[in-house]
């Protein structure tokens, strides 16, 4: 083809489709010389900018144009109340905390309980401090409630008027090394409100009845070591002495009780014997991890006790903690358009090798799949399957005592967690779903919050227990079913 | 005038396309160089870099929220080159938060990698959780504000087609439109870009009527360290009439950061030297 024809045919080309865009109703605003932006404050010809280029000096140019739409706004800045210092300080001498009120009501009368779950007020008070190579904090809650007695403070299960939920110390006695000492909260492991290797206490008290979900982990009193290596991680943390999860003991929430053979509340509170031996009674936890891009893959190791009361003494009649060593592992990474979470542990209850003491739980092994995903602009979707397989199953069955409900052999669990964030994310609505189809029975937690400002909040909830059994893990909680709402002031 | 002047800019645009050897724009870089340079000033500037970031919102309604937060960043490559596009790798982000108060100390950790999801993690210090968190939707909002987490860590350069439909005095004015369309919210957006400092003053989004929705702009530039540097800015919602000023204090490039600090240990325990 000629080259005269090609250039013909490009030169009317592009006339034709711009003919075509000209004869549109409104040719996008900013294509026109007539919405240029307006040059930046700084980049002004003459300024501290470069000036225009020579050859392309303003003359026969038209003069930037005005504003868009408003004159430049930065004496609006003036009114925030952040100045341009270093803000890492919070105001009141880096004092941050929260005060809120919060009650509960029980959805249906419970033998033995009162009407209310909840009622109390909570100021919680946190102070950092911070050097070069060390950083110390503490974290206190004062409490007035009215459910439980709140007179003196039992900082071991955080009853009374006093909640210390941190007081630690933390340094770097080398590159690859933290030391962390004193009171402190921790977490590990990939579940989502189902816990396998993570062997720290949790407040099931607090959970339950409808406090904050933060409340769900209690504190250690311990020694965290971590070691960041090339190859590898190492976090050893060291308990002297036991500290057993915040159980549900009948003084505010009811349960089943073996003995009595039915759910009993504060008539019937659990007694226990709790291992305190300072040294003696001490629980050793590990994990080794590392990340191969975007893949954490990690190893735990336990030794301690069962968390919650795991044993009976039928001499003392009391409930008992028996020992525990747990070996795991867990993966966490992308799939698809999720991520997807994998944990397994073998629980050796080391009291009960061959599993024919009806007095103590016998070993297990737990499995946990989960994955997550936004299934929507603003809301995520979680599910996870978790297992629990009793190990020397017909030696349980075998000793159970006559009369006792057995256990399933294997206990299934599903969780769903649906979040939808609303109006500018100051609105979120949430499901958290415990459905177990061996034992029958279910846990719900709807919750609705809302940032009122950035310093004030409302939420409220339910905690609805199912179960047609009063001896399965969700059922035993039916007469616990709650309603609860909350505001927070934070500070 | 202005649709003519438009025409003969379009009909110029394509000439000069069709027939290379036109000659006349010698010093003007190319399109392709155009758009990186604007990526590099925008989000790739320097080894790493520090900010303290204000952030005021507006709603429809006129409420304000306001967010404080630290944010590191650190990139994968140790030049700023543009040439075979050298300054585009693996980039990590630290966003530690002062405020509101229910969100302090809280952090959100960012591995981005070219042609993959990015790694997310948030770390909730009241339960010491460390969570990983599901990166598939970009174009959602960031923090509750009007700005979305791609305009915070930038839009990958290859998921858009890229066109120069204007030159002025000032800028060089890009047509991006996206490859995927379903995959996001907008028809196609307008940046104008600085001619001198390749800084993206202004970008406009537009809807598939062809209306504007959405402009980021720059409101002031400062130079640091060398760096031509936004360090005020604004994201209006034009629909709902809402917007968010965001303002960088402290700006400090080439700080040495090391990789380490985007893992799991300073999640926990924050790296307060480069925070502070």
């Amino acid at each position: 083809m000629p080259i005269s024809i090609l250039r013909a045919l490009s030169v009317l080309i592009p006339l034709l489709s711009a003919a075509a865009l000209a004869a549109e109703p409104a040719l996008p605003t900013g294509l026109g010389g007539a919405s240029e932006p307006e040059l930046p404050a700084g980049m002004e010809a003459g300024d501290s900018g470069p000036p225009l280029p020579g050859g392309l000096g303003s003359g026969d140019e038209p003069d930037l144009p005005a504003g868009i739409d408003e004159p430049r706004e930065t004496a609006a800045f003036d009114d925030w109340e952040v100045g341009d210092s270093d803000d890492t300080e919070a105001p009141l001498g880096g004092l941050t905390g929260f005060w809120e009120a919060r009650a509960g009501h029980r959805l249906q009368s419970a033998d033995n309980q009162r009407q209310s779950s909840l009622a109390e007020m909570r100021l919680e008070l946190e102070k950092g401090w911070q050097g070069l190579s060390w950083s110390a904090k503490a974290t206190a809650d004062l409490v007035y409630d009215s459910i439980e007695d709140s007179g003196h403070a039992d900082l071991e299960t955080g009853m009374g008027w006093l909640d210390l939920r941190e007081v630690w110390l933390q340094w770097r006695p080398g590159a690859d090394v933290d030391l962390k000492v004193g009171r402190q909260i921790l977490t590990w492991g990939v579940g989502d409100l189902v816990f396998i290797n993570d062997l720290f206490p949790k407040d099931w008290n607090s959970f339950l009845a409808g406090r904050d979900e933060q409340y769900l982990k209690a504190p250690s009193d311990a020694l965290r070591v971590g070691y960041y290596g090339d190859g590898f991680n190492l976090n050893l943390v060291y308990t002297p002495r036991f500290d057993a999860d915040r159980y549900i003991d009948g003084r505010r929430l009811s349960y089943y009780n073996p003995l009595v053979g039915g759910v009993v509340g504060r008539n019937e509170p659990l007694s226990v014997d709790r291992p305190d031996d300072t040294g003696v009674d001490d629980e050793w936890a590990l994990r080794l991890y590392r990340r191969w891009g975007s893949y954490e893959l990690a190893l735990y190791g336990y030794d301690g006790f069962w968390k919650s009361p795991g044993g009976f003494d039928p001499r003392s009649g009391r409930a008992r903690f028996p020992r525990l060593r747990v070996a795991g592992a867990s993966g966490r990474g992308p799939l698809g358009p999720g991520i997807l979470s994998l944990e397994v542990g073998y629980y050796d209850s080391l009291e009960d090798d061959s599993g024919d003491d009806p007095f103590v739980n016998n070993d297990e092994w737990r499995f946990l799949a989960g994955y997550e995903w936004e299934v929507a602009r603003e809301t995520t979707l979680g599910l996870q399957y978790y297992l629990e397989a009793m190990g020397d199953y017909g030696a349980y069955r075998r000793t159970l005592p006559a009369g006792q409900p057995a256990r399933d052999q294997y206990r299934q669990l599903v969780t769903v967690r649906l979040t939808r964030q609303a109006l500018n994310q100051n609105l979120t609505l949430g499901l958290f779903a415990y459905y177990s189809p061996t034992d029958e029975d279910a846990y719900l937690r709807p919750n609705i919050h809302y940032k009122v400002t950035d310093n004030l909040a409302v939420e409220g909830g339910f905690n609805l227990f199912f179960g047609d059994r009063d001896h399965t893990f969700f059922g035993q909680f039916e007469d616990n079913s709650n309603v609860y709402t909350a505001v927070r002031f934070s500070f | 005038m202005k649709p003519v002047k438009h025409i003969i800019c379009m009909v110029f645009l394509s000439l000069s396309a069709a027939l290379p050897a036109a000659g006349a724009e010698e010093q003007q870089p190319s399109l392709e160089e155009i758009v990186h340079r604007a990526n590099q000033v925008a989000y790739y500037q320097g080894r790493d870099g520090r900010a303290q970031v204000q952030m005021l919102i507006t709603d429809s309604q006129g409420r304000h929220r306001q967010r404080s937060f630290t944010i590191l960043r650190r990139d994968g490559p140790d030049t700023d080159a543009v040439a075979d596009r050298a300054y585009l790798g693996e980039q990590q982000f630290y966003v530690y938060f002062h405020r509101p108060a229910d969100v302090n100390k809280m952090v959100f950790m960012v591995h981005k990698k070219p042609g993959e999801n990015d790694d997310r993690w948030l770390y909730l210090p009241a339960l010491d959780l460390v969570k990983r968190i599901a990166a598939s939707d970009k174009r959602t909002s960031f923090v509750g504000s009007h700005y979305y987490y791609e305009d915070v860590s930038g839009r990958s350069i290859d998921a858009d087609h890229h066109e120069l439909v204007d030159v002025t005095d000032n800028y060089y004015v890009l047509k991006h439109t996206p490859k995927e369309p379903g995959e996001v919210e907008f028809d196609h957006y307008l940046m104008y870009v600085h001619r001198e400092t390749f800084i993206p003053v202004q970008t406009e989004y537009f809807d598939s009527q062809g209306n504007k929705y959405r402009v980021a702009r720059a409101l002031k530039v400062e130079t640091i360290q060398g760096y031509p540097t936004v360090t005020e800015a604004v994201m209006e919602d034009l629909d709902s009439g809402g917007k968010t000023r965001m303002r960088y204090n402290q700006v400090t490039y080439d700080i040495g950061m090391p990789e380490a600090v985007f893992t799991e240990r300073y999640l926990r325990s924050p790296p307060r030297q480069y925070l502070r």
